[in-house]
């Protein structure tokens, strides 16, 4: 490659510079509320806290309530929802996926079709009928039944992650596997699952940060303060009776901790896992 | 150890019909070669042996046990694939051992059966790396010796050697070879390459459009060919096929002066190998050199004989010329006939 020259490269520099600062603005406006003592969308442009605290972050995380700890079980129902809701989405769209990708059977093409044209709906749609089904079966307020909710969105984006990922896995592997003596099932685990790590690491975290982000179907199903999750919570920091902008900045900062940490941790896997099947062989 | 048998088997996909009623004994020990163009079922046939095709009708054993419900694994047959399958994720190690593992075999029996065949292979230094760090040939040993491993009853080889440059094919021909002499195991290996046929097989089953054109010792194939396409699948360059009248002057080429001396009577097809001319002042045939190939050792001839185009094999150094007209004398005549392009059988005594 050519190597560029000198004013191209300051142009390139002065560019990048530029949009990580356009980026990076907002985020430093919330660390600048968090860390502030009486947090104000007032006094400057400039994201540079007037003075420095903790008491936010104290705050938000003290929190309590006649049962004890509040904040505590919060935290614990959104990493309980997001787990289980990574892992019901897993089982569910691993299995899925497979058969998809490897059986011809009536109604599989229309399976298939009908996995994408529920991802044209946005969520919001389904929020009464989801409310009235839980409603019916006594999941409403329940961590099972959003975590249940959380799952069945999350499916179809899924299926469709990991059926292209096995179609790229050569079909001789799992003869291979047959004349090795394994069964469909031993096949399934031993050999094609390890193969599909990196999808399966995607489609892990997807499910995951989608329930661990969500906000509108949590706060329509969950009505007792003791079985928010953090999205809701944040909420409840900015309503009609006032804004605590300094919690809200500290909270959403706490929040976004467990996804960041996560992110890094499976990053490897989430690269090689986004441009699998791109490249055949 | 087994032998294999087929009785009548048929293989159809809805309409489409694969291999139409294959009778075969192989027997315990035997290299099997299957053979034909690509298309002619032969890897279908081999898929059906290995279970991972359901027969459509007919009967497959191996040795005494009919095992046409039976599912791959329990058939006791190890295959090696056109692309390896080596398991991406596990190490050569993992790899070989495989087939005991999930056959629940303590591991100290997995590994000394590894060890052995790794050392028998020279795989022992790569034991430990996954296929992913391995060249082409080393994937290749590697997919051979997970199959010995399971010391199966039969080896089903699907093109095995297709994948390899051409020195390292003919250096894994002689392996091949070797090893079945070592293991003394039936092996059925489907190719659509005649030399790796001719050279590997006690015997080649030349399939065609589903249907077997013959089975037999290469030698065998090669000197007394049933048919019109087993003349010119087996053999490299392909067999002359001419039409020809025989009367009881002889052979006549159709638009060809000069007879030969042959049995065969009416319309026919005549085959000759480019191998069995002799170019000779008295040839009785007469024969412009179109192009030369030259090929070190030898020079293929590309000569225009009356209407037909034939190709002659000579030995180099040869003073013959492009543009130049030379006489030809046939040595070793094969006769089809010329409707079904069935051989003609040569008078009871006669030697072709």
């Amino acid at each position: 490659m050519r190597q560029p020259s000198q004013s191209r490269l300051i142009l390139t520099h002065v560019g990048l510079v530029v949009f990580t600062a356009l980026t990076l603005y907002p985020v430093l406006w919330v660390f600048r509320l968090a860390l502030e003592s009486d947090a104000g969308l007032g006094g400057g442009l400039l994201p540079i806290p007037r003075d420095v605290t903790l008491d936010n972050f104290r705050n938000v995380l003290g929190t309590t309530d006649s049962h004890g700890w509040l904040f505590g079980k919060q935290l614990f129902n959104s990493i309980f929802v997001s787990v289980l809701t990574a892992l019901m989405g897993l089982v569910l769209s691993a299995t899925a996926a497979y058969s998809l990708s490897r059986w011809d059977f009536p109604g599989r093409n229309r399976a298939i079709g009908a996995f994408l044209v529920t991802q044209m709906f946005p969520g919001v749609v389904m929020l009464i009928p989801i409310y009235i089904l839980l409603d019916k079966v006594g999941l409403l307020d329940s961590l099972l039944g959003l975590a249940l909710v959380y799952s069945t969105t999350s499916v179809p984006f899924s299926v469709w992650m990991l059926k292209g990922y096995f179609d790229t896995i050569p079909r001789a592997l799992e003869e291979a596997a047959a004349l090795d003596g394994c069964t469909r099932f031993q096949t399934f685990f031993t050999v094609i699952l390890p193969l599909a790590k990196p999808a399966l690491a995607v489609v892990a975290l997807f499910s995951f940060m989608t329930a661990w982000n969500e906000f509108i179907l949590a706060a329509t199903l969950m009505g007792d303060a003791r079985s928010y999750t953090l999205p809701v919570v944040l909420n409840g920091y900015v309503d009609e009776y006032g804004a605590d902008w300094g919690a809200f900045a500290a909270g959403a900062i706490i929040v976004s901790l467990p996804v960041m940490a996560l992110f890094f941790a499976l990053q490897r896997y989430f690269v090689e896992g986004l441009t699998a099947g791109s490249v055949k062989g | 150890m087994a032998g294999l048998t087929m009785r009548g088997l048929h293989k159809r996909y809805g309409e489409t019909h694969v291999l139409k009623g294959i009778d075969l004994e192989v027997d315990n020990g035997e290299y099997l070669v299957l053979v034909g163009p690509s298309g002619c079922g032969k890897s279908t046939l081999l898929r059906c042996l290995a279970g991972l095709e359901e027969i459509s009708e007919g009967d497959l054993l191996i040795g005494e046990r009919r095992v046409n419900d039976v599912l791959p694994g329990k058939r006791n047959v190890a295959m090696v694939f056109q692309s390896y399958a080596l398991y991406p994720h596990l190490t050569v190690r993992q790899n070989m051992g495989f087939a005991l593992k999930i056959a629940k075999r303590p591991t100290a029996e997995i590994d000394a059966a590894v060890d052995k065949v790794a050392e028998q292979l020279e795989l022992v230094p790569l034991l430990d790396r996954l296929p992913g760090q391995l060249s082409g040939g080393q994937r290749q040993r590697v997919a051979m010796g997970r199959a010995i491993v399971r010391q199966p009853d039969v080896f089903l080889f699907d093109e095995p050697l297709s994948n390899l440059d051409a020195s390292l094919r003919s250096h894994m021909r002689v392996e091949l070879k070797r090893l079945h002499r070592r293991l003394e195991t039936t092996i059925v290996h489907v190719t659509h390459d005649q030399v790796e046929a001719l050279t590997l097989a006690t015997r080649i089953m030349v399939l065609n459009l589903g249907v077997v054109q013959q089975v037999g010792p290469p030698r065998e194939l090669f000197n007394r060919p049933a048919n019109t396409f087993v003349a010119q699948f087996i053999g490299s360059p392909s067999m002359n096929i001419l039409p020809a009248q025989g009367d009881e002057k002889g052979i006549v080429v159709d638009g060809v002066d000069g007879a030969i001396e042959h049995h065969a009577r009416g319309p026919i097809e005549l085959g000759v190998r480019p191998t069995d001319f002799e170019v000779t002042d008295d040839g009785v045939w007469s024969a412009n050199v179109d192009v030369i190939e030259r090929l070190g050792a030898e020079a293929l001839l590309h000569l225009e004989l009356g209407p037909h185009k034939i190709s002659v094999m000579v030995n180099e150094p040869t003073p013959i010329e492009m543009g130049q007209t030379i006489r030809l004398q046939p040595r070793v005549l094969h006769a089809f006939n010329r409707d079904t392009g069935v051989r003609i059988p040569e008078p009871a005594g006669a030697t072709s």
